[in-house]
């Protein structure tokens, strides 16, 4: 059995290795028509001249080489339209998003002829070796209990070398996915026979990203299923995740479009999903007829009616360790990060502070969105709105969210966005802390205070400091994901939902003493 | 400047003295002596660094700010001696303390039994940090080990070896596991998932004779009662704990098996109090032993002093005793009392699902049908409802209607008490029903 998880992971790896070397197989030519074709598209007839001469019919090595062709292109005549002060005519958006299209239709090679054969030998083939090297565990842990052996002897679950690889390779990742997407052109070509099967349209880098995103979460929550397979719990809240990924993260907007209406993730909630109210997505739905107006309804509905009422029974869990997209990636890919999390005093306090502000800043630059929105006003307070998302598009959607909260997991544990930035977290954390039925109870005076508890915390709340003084767990943090109660060795905490009375105990008492007794049964 | 209150020792008896009385007192001045470590961690959760599931680190339960946050001096070193007429300490690396009051919070060490070869190297107990140490480079690329002991310390050394792929054979004296605690259908149900679960080879009624080793002082092989030799790398030695006195026993306070105190903590000596493992009861509370060495006990004994050095007149009165372990995977909750062997007075009511490895061990009395005790492994019980129960003498009739109140596991766990009920009616022929778990009555378990 150890043997297959070796073959396993030789496996996985050697399709990460197919992956990443796919970037440098190809070269790229485009033909003047088609590019005449791609440039009527993008609007971009100004720059039809200097591609004509300097692009169209020519053949590059290799994307970076072609994309960096583009770009320079690009800002020539940008600049030049600038000395001219045509502003009217100055484009404004990036050279690197506007470059995909273009590099991906130039694409030749052995790639574009065989998608097919190196999805297989890549996704492919690192889904499977994951897989052969997860299921092993089924057979080698015959007891159903939690194992957390060697978690931190391991390189890559405790901030090893390995770790360290990790880290960089995913933040890698999202800042070629976020700013440099011509640069993965190889990525998206791969991808482009299921884009094409689901929506009918050939694959964005989004689609690639969506893909992988629920490749990942569907083998990571298999070794999930399988880890924690003693405890209900788990798996049902596992499955829950996976579902809502694979179907309404995934597959349902991708059915959307192919049905010629407007993308919606139906889990996403504002101000987690910050642009719902941009112009853009308002007015898309607006002219999409009753379904964009149900889509629409049904955004307002989930924020302001649904994350209070379920907030209120069940705990900010409902949504954050059961539903959502972020937490349903922390909680599959990044469980063996967990323990990473920062349990200080500090960092409660850094936490706090920075959460709230991620809030505040959501909920001002929607304001004025919608003030832009319904005024016509390009400004609010002498600040343009446009800029104002851009900012927060930049610095808390692609980021914060995205190159921190994923690309950080093997640094600083699975929860950096959904602790430190979700303003959506922030949201249901404060309704969670003042009005809700749910709580970890303490049990009694059980607790021996061995910090298992604290240790997988992957909010960092310091479980152990409330469980070893008696006191039930509600902090506006806390996700629900029950891990501190399945790793606890004696039974001292379970999540429940129970009366409000007595939820919160601020003097806690330690069962056992009888001294205390009296005073406590007065009280 | 208030009275200066020195503690020897940072376990847990020792920190939680020290913490309550900075609770309830501002002015006292209060010090903590303690060598093993500059700070106080939790010794149960030794076992998981050995393990892998945590860092020394994490089994801190304060940050190391806390304790001059909170005026809290801590002295990392050891105490050599205790001068009763001056009032004054010696250490080993500093200048003499002086103190207004002492508190012996020393807590225990492993028994060692004068074996043949037991100072052999990789023969050890596991009680300290340093224990852990020692035992980490003892079994660094070992393939066999025996552990000596069918006590709580010797499963979780067995688990230890066990998660680091070493073979592992345990000798137990009695002849079902943890005998003199558990009864023998409990120890055997433990027993059975050592050795069925995780290929841990099990000794009853086997006692270590002697330790072989090498010319080199390694140990070879252990032999037994019964004239077997068993090859091994490593012998973990678990034959209980016995109050750690030596310091002690120099001077005039009075020690039996430990320092004996009365149930204000007093020992002989004016000013000098023991708390924990290392103190022992004259006269001890009615059920309870004469000296407890658990993590409980001791943390209540560090509570009811600070109370006691702070002028209030209360004295040791604990609840309903309780307690809890983890077997490999099962884990174990106890509240009351299920002795060893029924008394004559007394029932019994035991309900066992192999298969997912539950066992639920309850004993009454028999004419009065008064609930006395319970021991659940595989299932989690609340703490406060079986106190309650307990405090308040209610029936086992009572206990099983209701027993949905006190299930404490997690969500969507099968409630196992129908089916245990429905088992109980049939042998004692009754008609209890399980009630569907009240809020009302879990947060208000003294009122009804």
């Amino acid at each position: 059995m150890k043997h297959l998880k070796t073959i396993g992971l030789v496996l996985f790896l050697l399709g990460l290795i197919t992956f990443v070397s796919s970037l440098f197989v190809g070269s790229f030519s485009i033909k003047q028509s088609e590019l005449n074709t791609l440039l009527n598209e993008n609007e971009k007839q100004n720059l039809l001249e200097s591609f004509q001469t300097e692009i169209a019919d020519k053949n590059f090595a290799s994307a970076f080489e072609f994309t960096n062709k583009i770009t320079s292109v690009f800002s020539a005549k940008n600049e030049e339209l600038k000395t001219l002060q045509q502003w009217d005519k100055v484009m404004w958006n990036s050279p690197q998003e506007f470059a995909l299209p273009i590099v991906k239709s130039a694409a030749q090679g052995s790639i574009k002829n065989n998608k097919t054969f190196w999805l297989l030998i890549t996704i492919g083939l690192c889904c499977f070796g994951g897989l052969i090297f997860i299921l092993p565990d089924l057979n080698l842990y015959k007891t159903k209990g939690v194992k957390n052996e060697n978690v931190f002897k391991s390189s890559i679950k405790s901030q090893g070398i390995v770790g360290i690889i990790t880290g960089a390779f995913l933040i890698s990742f999202y800042i070629l996915l976020y700013w440099f997407p011509s640069y993965i052109v190889s990525w998206v070509l791969i991808v482009d026979p299921i884009s094409e099967l689901l929506s009918g349209n050939p694959a964005s880098q989004w689609f690639l990203y969506g893909l992988l995103y629920t490749l990942i979460m569907l083998v990571m929550g298999i070794r999930m299923l399988i880890k924690y397979r003693g405890n209900k719990y788990q798996i049902f809240r596992t499955i829950s995740v996976m579902f809502f990924q694979t179907a309404f993260a995934f597959l349902i907007p991708e059915i959307l479009v192919r049905l010629n209406q407007p993308y919606m993730d139906f889990k996403n909630i504002w101000p987690l999903d910050y642009d719902f109210f941009f112009q853009w997505n308002l007015d898309q739905l607006i002219a999409s007829g009753g379904i964009g107006i149900f889509m629409l309804v049904w955004g307002i509905l989930l924020f302001a009616i649904a994350v209070p009422v379920f907030t209120y029974f069940y705990g900010k869990r409902w949504y954050c360790s059961w539903v959502c997209g972020c937490g349903g990636l922390a909680e599959t890919m990044g469980d063996p990060f967990r323990q990473l999390s920062n349990k200080t005093l500090k960092a409660w306090k850094i936490e706090r502070i920075s959460i709230h502000s991620v809030l505040v800043f959501a909920v001002l630059m929607t304001i004025a969105t919608l003030y832009s929105y319904f005024s016509g006003e390009y400004q609010i307070l002498g600040v343009e709105t446009s800029s104002i998302q851009k900012t927060y598009g930049f610095l808390i959607g692609s980021a914060f969210a995205g190159v921190v909260g994923t690309g950080f997991y093997p640094l600083m544990g699975n929860r950096m966005w959904c602790r430190f930035g979700c303003p959506l977290a922030g949201y249901i954390g404060i309704i969670q802390k003042f009005k809700s039925k749910f709580r970890i109870t303490t049990n009694g005076g059980q607790c021996i205070s061995c910090g298992n508890c604290s240790t997988y915390c992957e909010m960092g709340i310091d479980v152990r400091w409330y469980a070893q003084r008696g006191q039930n767990i509600v902090r506006s943090s806390c996700v629900g994901c029950g891990v501190c109660s399945a790793v606890c060795p004696r039974g001292v905490l379970k999540l429940e939902n129970g009366s409000e009375i007595k939820r919160v105990n601020d003097n806690p008492i330690l069962i056992g003493d009888k001294n205390i007794q009296v005073i406590h049964e007065t009280f | 400047m208030g009275e200066h209150i020195v503690i020897i020792g940072n376990g847990i008896a020792g920190i939680t003295c020290a913490r309550y009385l900075r609770k309830l007192n501002h002015q006292t001045q209060i010090t903590v002596v303690g060598g093993e470590t500059e700070h106080f961690f939790s010794r149960t959760a030794l076992m998981y660094v050995y393990m892998g599931h945590m860092k020394f680190e994490h089994t801190k339960p304060y940050e190391d700010w806390f304790w001059k946050k909170n005026n809290i001096n801590l002295v990392f070193d050891w105490v050599t001696k205790i001068d009763t007429e001056s009032n004054q300490l010696a250490l080993k690396n500093s200048t003499k303390l002086n103190y207004d009051k002492l508190v012996l919070a020393t807590g225990s060490k492993p028994n060692k039994f004068g074996w043949p070869g037991e100072n052999l190297h990789g023969v050890q107990g596991l009680y300290s940090v340093q224990d852990l140490e020692l035992m980490e480079k003892n079994t660094a690329n070992i393939k066999k080990a025996v552990v000596v002991g069918g006590g709580l310390i010797g499963v979780e050394m067995a688990e230890m070896l066990h998660s680091r792929g070493i073979k592992v054979d345990y000798l137990i004296r009695e002849d079902n596991f943890w005998g003199n605690v558990l009864p023998k259908v409990d120890g055997d149900f433990i027993a059975n998932h050592l050795k069925n679960d995780h290929e841990i080879n099990l000794h009853f009624n086997t006692e270590l004779e002697f330790i072989g080793g090498d010319s080199k002082q390694n140990v070879t092989s252990v032999f037994t009662s019964h004239g077997n030799e068993i090859k091994c790398d490593f012998v973990g030695l678990t034959v209980g704990v016995s109050p750690n006195i030596e310091l002690v026993k120099q001077t005039k306070i009075e020690t039996k098996l430990g320092v004996l105190v009365n149930k204000k903590f007093e020992t002989n000596i004016e000013n000098i109090y023991a708390i924990g493992d290392c103190a022992e009861f004259t006269n001890p509370v009615k059920g309870r032993k004469p000296i407890e060495q658990v993590w409980y006990t001791g943390r209540i004994m560090g509570e009811t002093l600070a109370k006691i050095l702070c002028g209030k007149n209360v004295e040791y009165n604990p609840g309903p005793w309780f307690n809890s372990a983890k077997f490999f995977d099962i884990e174990y909750q106890t509240y009351g009392v299920v002795p060893n062997k029924l008394e004559p007075n007394q029932n019994e009511f035991i309900w066992k699902d192999e298969k997912n490895r539950r066992l639920i061990h309850l004993v009454f009395e028999q004419e009065t049908e008064k609930f006395l005790g319970i021991n659940s492994f595989g299932i989690r019980l609340r703490h406060e409802i079986f106190d309650a129960w307990l405090t308040k003498g209610k029936t086992i009739n009572y206990c099983l209607a209701h027993f949905e109140d006190a299930n404490f596991d997690p969500e969507f766990y099968k409630a196992f008490s129908y089916d245990f009920v429905d088992a109980f009616n049939k042998k004692f022929g009754k008609s209890i029903k399980v009630k569907r778990k009240s809020w009302l009555r879990i947060l208000n378990p003294l009122a009804s």
